[in-house]
């Protein structure tokens, strides 16, 4: 914890350079006019949806396995979001002016503006993911049953709300025909895929952290159930992938000189290429790792995957997606892009704030669920809690 | 002492929920009470207290377009005072309404540009935008002649003009009667005036630079860090929707010079043209100079696939 403290601080000095000297404190210019902190927050935004391939199988089809990671994966959400938009608030020009886009005060350009829909279905996502677990977690402090009426109608909600999330982050950049790059309708189905990727491999692996270093029981099945998730996702990855460089390949157009620069090079410039054959290379390795059950079950292996591939999704997201939009620029001209260490710092701080929200959550609910912490209760009522056990 | 306090309330009050709301506004919070602070000093002096106050009055102004005739006029002044206690010079900031049946349109010949960039040195000057980091609304692409690729043009030259077997292309911002920049505006900070010019209001940008991602000819700039115009080559007769002088963090862009166009003058870049290759001038007079060049010359317009409906044509003697 002071190790993320000092990240924070670390975090907050670059920002306060930032502001003091604009955004020219960051590598970004009129042709790459977006960088790290966007290709970032799309890349949690994907991380917080996933967190609702736990909330199904829990609350919709009673699956007990993932009834025990359904808390640490609102937690990943909760966090994951919190970091997504503090990525949005130190990318803008002027994050004094926010309250621009408040309702009553501001004037929010909805429906017509997919930055707007972003704005309402991020906070939106935070609170249905702090309400849920906040109201299962005092019902077990207070030692009593959650009523399913009060919370099941959110959950269902959370569900839908995960899934458009994270397709309305996708459109906002789809939708967008001068950037011919992200303008396509794979996109949203790609983001999906991704996240689906990435989010429940970060959460296995905190499971498996979590199960070595504390007595909160995480079931093999659990953990086995989620890398088959995992594994589905990422094999649908690879299929996206191939199709797209198929696409953008077989007959190069105008409109595929994106994707030429991001993975070959483009008049001599070539920064991304590295990144994405990385990217690409962790991806198909770990998901054929992935695919043959016995090397799945193995923990160390598993472990191993999930890293893999957690990495391969965030370069993706990041130098394969957001910057190379941006290359060439609208009248074919290539200007690189390469972040400064101002925007490292800030996004280590961002992730370091991250973390520390995420620990606080699960060190709470880890506590609660393990009966560490509750309510004092008269007797009648300890006994009662003992029979729900 | 108490004046300056009861209006500095005064002013806020109405917006005051601005301040109690979310994270975001506690950052703007900050900014503003220092102004607010600084306006209370009793030790500051007369002009940095009275500069503050229309610091923190700026702050919570609202987006142009809501504004009623009052408040427009409010903050015209209040951009003429910052700027008298700022610099001790007089700037005019004008809030010129668009004029009934005019829809400005523009017409580049290719013909006759030569690649001469007065258009681009003039534009600078007449937009107050900021030398440091060279700031540009004006693109002229030099292309081979047979190559109409933009991507092998060359829009960066350094040589005598014009070059043997080359020619001659501007571009700027299109005016889009459909233009995508404004859509994806989260907070309408950028719209279409009904005499067809997009503007920009650079009070209430936030600076997120969706719209530059949504504009496919490269029309919008950004101010990556505190813009810096020497006094001495200012322009004075300023328009808020135009050439008024904006902050770091927020976007701008052509605005067919609306300082001048609205005055029944043409936009600089058309004025500063040697060879007669740039002709502004409103649609809907059957009589006008563009209405002319629409009707007898062969014109085209790029990248009309996008849908997005530019008012500029180009055209070839």
């Amino acid at each position: 914890m002071a190790l993320l403290t000092a990240l924070m601080c670390a975090g907050a000095f670059a920002y306060s350079v930032q502001l003091d000297r604009g955004l020219a404190a960051t590598g970004m210019h009129d042709h790459v006019s977006w960088g790290f902190y966007i290709s970032n927050f799309a890349f949690l935004v994907g991380v917080a949806a996933a967190a609702v391939i736990l909330v199904m199988p829990t609350y919709i089809l009673h699956d007990v396995d993932f009834k025990q990671a359904v808390l640490i994966g609102e937690a990943v959400a909760v966090s994951a979001v919190l970091m997504a938009i503090a990525f949005v608030v130190v990318d803008v020009g002027g994050p004094a002016r926010l309250w621009h886009a408040l309702p009553v005060i501001g004037l929010l350009n909805f429906p017509r503006s997919l930055l707007a829909w972003d704005i309402l279905v991020l906070n939106g996502y935070l609170a249905l993911n702090f309400a849920i677990p906040l109201y299962l977690l005092y019902s077990r402090y207070c030692g009593r049953t959650p009523d399913k009426k009060k919370y099941v109608p959110f959950v269902l909600l959370s569900i839908a709300w995960a899934v458009s999330l994270h397709l309305v982050t996708a459109f906002l950049f789809a939708g967008l025909p001068a950037r011919p790059y992200w303008n396509s309708s794979l996109l949203g189905p790609r983001f999906l895929a991704t996240a689906f990727t990435a989010g429940p491999a970060l959460i296995i692996l905190i499971l498996l952290g979590i199960r070595r270093f504390t007595e909160f029981p995480v079931s093999e099945n659990t953990i086995q159930k989620l890398a088959m998730v995992v594994t589905v996702a990422a094999q649908v990855c690879c299929v996206m992938t191939t199709s797209e460089i198929f696409t953008e390949t077989y007959r190069t157009t105008h409109h595929s000189h994106s994707a030429k620069y991001l993975f070959f090079g483009l008049h001599g410039y070539n920064r991304l290429v590295p990144w994405i054959w990385t990217s690409i290379g962790l991806l198909f390795a770990a998901t054929a790792t992935l695919s043959i059950h016995r090397l799945r079950r193995h923990p160390a292996m598993l472990a191993a995957c999930c890293l893999a591939l957690f990495g391969a999704v965030e370069i993706e997201k990041g130098m394969g997606t957001i910057i190379p939009g941006f290359i060439p620029e609208p009248w074919g001209k290539i200007h690189e892009y390469a972040p400064t260490w101002v925007e490292f710092v800030v996004g280590a701080g961002i992730a370091a704030m991250g973390a520390f929200v995420f620990t606080v959550l699960a060190k709470v609910a880890i506590a609660v669920e393990l009966g560490y912490m509750s309510q004092r209760v008269e007797p009648e009522a300890a006994l009662s809690t003992i029979d729900a056990r | 002492m108490r004046t300056d306090l009861v209006q500095i309330l005064n002013t806020v009050m109405d917006r005051r929920a601005a301040i109690a709301v979310g994270g975001a506004a506690i950052a703007g919070a900050a900014t503003a009470a220092a102004a607010g602070l600084d306006a209370l000093n009793p030790f500051a002096s007369t002009e940095s207290r009275e500069a503050s106050r229309i610091e923190w009055q700026q702050y919570f102004q609202a987006n142009y377009r809501v504004m009623t005739e009052e408040e427009k006029q409010e903050s015209l002044a209040r951009l003429e005072r910052f700027h008298e206690l700022r610099n001790g010079t007089r700037i005019e900031v004008s809030g010129a309404e668009p004029r009934a049946n005019v829809l400005f349109g523009y017409a580049f010949n290719v013909s006759k540009c030569r690649g001469y960039m007065d258009c681009v040195r003039a534009c600078i000057r007449e937009n107050n935008q900021d030398r440091k980091s060279g700031m540009a609304y004006i693109r002229i692409h030099e292309h081979k002649k047979g190559d109409f690729d933009f991507e092998k043009a060359d829009d960066n030259f350094f040589h005598e003009v014009p070059a043997a077997g080359h020619f001659y292309l501007g571009t700027q911002c299109f005016h889009c009667q459909n233009p995508p920049c404004v859509d994806v505006c989260p907070v309408k900070a950028t719209w279409m005036e009904p005499d067809g010019i997009v503007v920009v209001d650079y009070n209430w940008c936030i600076g997120c630079r969706y719209c530059m991602a949504a504009c496919p000819y490269d029309a919008r700039r950004f101010n990556w860090a505190e813009p810096e115009v020497p006094q001495d080559e200012l322009s004075p007769n300023q328009h808020y929707l135009g050439n008024r002088l904006r902050s770091k963090g927020v976007v701008e862009k052509c605005t067919f010079c609306i300082q001048r166009s609205r005055e029944g003058k043409s936009p600089a870049c058309v004025e500063a043209c040697p060879t007669g290759a740039r002709i502004f001038g409103n649609l809907l007079d059957p009589n006008s100079e563009i209405r002319w060049v629409l009707a007898n010359k062969k014109v085209f317009r790029l990248k009309e696939d996008l849908g997005t409906d530019p008012k500029f044509w180009y055209f070839m003697d």
